[in-house]
């Protein structure tokens, strides 16, 4: 009885002091002068065009990866060709790698002496430290979300029913959008939710290829950033609560998306 | 069946095309641009650049620290695990969403909540920045729910069924842990701390803003090669970025053998 006591306070007590307590101070420290402070500080023009740059950066990801992440998901699962196998330890790579080297990779091949910064410098297009770079550093950190949540879900419901309706003459596009697909739309949601998360906080593969210029190519993590090291506390604070927010209508549906999953079966397999 | 079989996969070579075509734009060609920059001069060029003191430095303290990051959550993990599985108690549904605000959220929020509540102008009496200690408190943030979403399903269809039949039989807590427990447990276990040490090893925004940057101190891996880019040697910082690339390969093909090691009664 006691040994249970002891593991719950133990492990009760190191999530307080590295998660809750952090976070719950800095909802405090954003509010702890009221509202007009925290508003002025997150309606100044560099905020606001931040947080736009932002959504809007999340707007194009999300939409690329989730088509990308059930194709490839389709890819993986459905098609033994050879070489999948290496398709599915690349796809989990930007999990595992650093966002700095991610950036840095972008930052070589864009730049002026790299593969394709010759060419586009050349021909006057600007990728890097403009909106074009910042979209691929959040691709490239978003891109294994919906393939990893896809593709335990296609192996688990098999092709038994894809067969049949193929039998029965239906078109390729029709069984995937009237069988594949609606098994597996939870999945893809969950997926959805978990790269919308990563594309609104990415921070360090932007940080390299944006040039983080204020009100141009700054998102809101680097404006966070920014504040804080120009010693504007209450911008950084107030920038980092809404981040924050976002973050938490994330877990949300997170939570109330799980249950679902779950509920179908699907166990990671 | 073989042209059923066909339809009902739809077109396979158009879609695996797509799909091909798209990582290698996104992931693919960016790291081969990324490996000949740094072994543009050679291999032995390369070595002497990433084997250079500071960048020496920065891996070894790299390395040191996220070792320790294993151990803690292998501990704490563990722990939170068995709490939200075996325990029972009001808010459990709470702490048990909580466990994934890590994942969430952004980074630099993460580091920023860190210096507000035990940094510079903590009421604690504490001060974490620009310590080592400020960047390991960073880094079990980020990596809490690795350990605990590996080893919770795991205690989840654990059988206590068998406990209880081993218990039954005479077998004392320890044995019960040793023999029926840790088996199914480890490879989890083992899962759940590889991939912490991956994170550990490349985080960069929760520890940007803690860790100051003082070489041969708080200058971790990823701090040096964002260091070396601002300071236009690209060069230096794509020889330990590929140092970081092979380690974070290596991790992910052992996750891959444990998990195979792991399934091998299932097939």
């Amino acid at each position: 009885m006691i040994g249970k006591y002891a593991v719950r306070f133990t492990a009760l007590g190191y999530l307080a002091v590295i998660l809750v307590a952090p976070v719950s101070i800095i909802f405090w420290r954003a509010f702890e002068h009221g509202l007009g402070p925290f508003w002025a500080a997150i309606s100044n023009p560099y905020a606001v065009h931040a947080l736009k740059l932002t959504v809007m950066v999340t707007i194009v990801v999300v939409p690329l990866n989730t088509a990308f992440g059930i194709a490839c998901g389709i890819a993986i699962v459905r098609h033994r060709m050879p070489g999948m196998g290496l398709v599915n330890a690349i796809v989990d790579l930007p999990m595992a790698l650093s966002p700095v080297v991610v950036g840095l990779a972008l930052y070589l091949l864009y730049g002026r002496d790299g593969w394709f910064g010759g060419w586009l410098f050349a021909h006057n297009i600007r990728v890097l430290f403009a909106f074009p770079a910042i979209l691929l550093a959040t691709l490239f950190v978003s891109l294994p979300f919906v393939v990893r949540e896809v593709v335990p879900v296609l192996r688990e419901i098999g092709i038994d029913q894809e067969e049949a309706a193929a039998t029965l003459g239906s078109s390729a596009f029709t069984t995937f959008r009237k069988i594949t697909l609606p098994s597996i739309r939870w999945a893809v949601a969950y997926g959805v939710v978990l790269t919308t998360a990563r594309a609104l906080g990415e921070f360090g593969a932007v940080a390299i290829v944006s040039g983080g210029i204020a009100g141009q190519t700054q998102t809101l993590t680097q404006y966070v950033q920014a504040s804080y090291e120009n010693f504007d506390l209450t911008g950084a604070y107030a920038a980092s609560v809404v981040l924050a927010g976002l973050a938490i209508t994330t877990l949300f549906l997170m939570t109330m998306l799980r249950p679902k999953e779950e509920r179908s079966g699907n166990r990671d397999a | 069946m073989p042209r059923a079989r066909r339809r009902a996969l739809g077109a396979p070579a158009l879609t695996s095309g797509l799909a091909l075509g798209y990582l290698s734009v996104i992931v693919l060609i960016p790291l081969a641009a990324l490996v000949a920059k740094a072994t543009d001069g050679g291999w032995h060029h390369f070595w002497q650049v990433a084997w250079n003191p500071e960048s020496r430095a920065a891996l070894e303290l790299t390395l040191a620290l996220s070792g320790m990051i294993v151990v803690i959550n292998a501990f704490f993990g563990t722990a939170l695990a068995w709490t939200l599985v075996r325990d029972d108690f009001r808010g459990k549904k709470l702490v048990n969403s909580l466990i994934d605000l890590p994942f969430a959220l952004p980074t630099i929020v993460a580091g920023l909540t860190l210096l507000a509540l035990y940094g510079p102008t903590s009421g604690l009496g504490i001060n974490i920045a620009y310590t080592r200690a400020g960047i390991l408190a960073a880094l079990l943030f980020v990596t809490l729910p690795f350990v605990v979403r590996t080893v919770q399903p795991v205690l989840i269809e654990l059988d206590k069924e068998m406990e209880e039949a081993a218990a039954s039989l005479g077998a004392g807590r320890f044995t019960i842990f040793r023999r029926i427990i840790f088996p199914v447990f480890l490879p989890a276990l083992l899962s759940g701390v590889a991939l912490a040490f991956a994170r550990a090893m490349g985080e960069f925004g929760a520890v940007i803003l803690i860790a100051g940057n003082i070489p041969f101190k708080t200058e971790v891996a990823s701090l040096y090669v964002f260091q070396r880019i601002n300071s236009d040697d690209t060069t230096g910082a794509a020889a330990l970025a590929v140092l970081l690339l092979a380690i974070s390969l290596a991790v992910l093909l052992l996750i891959g053998a444990i998990r195979r090691w792991a399934t091998r009664h299932d097939r």
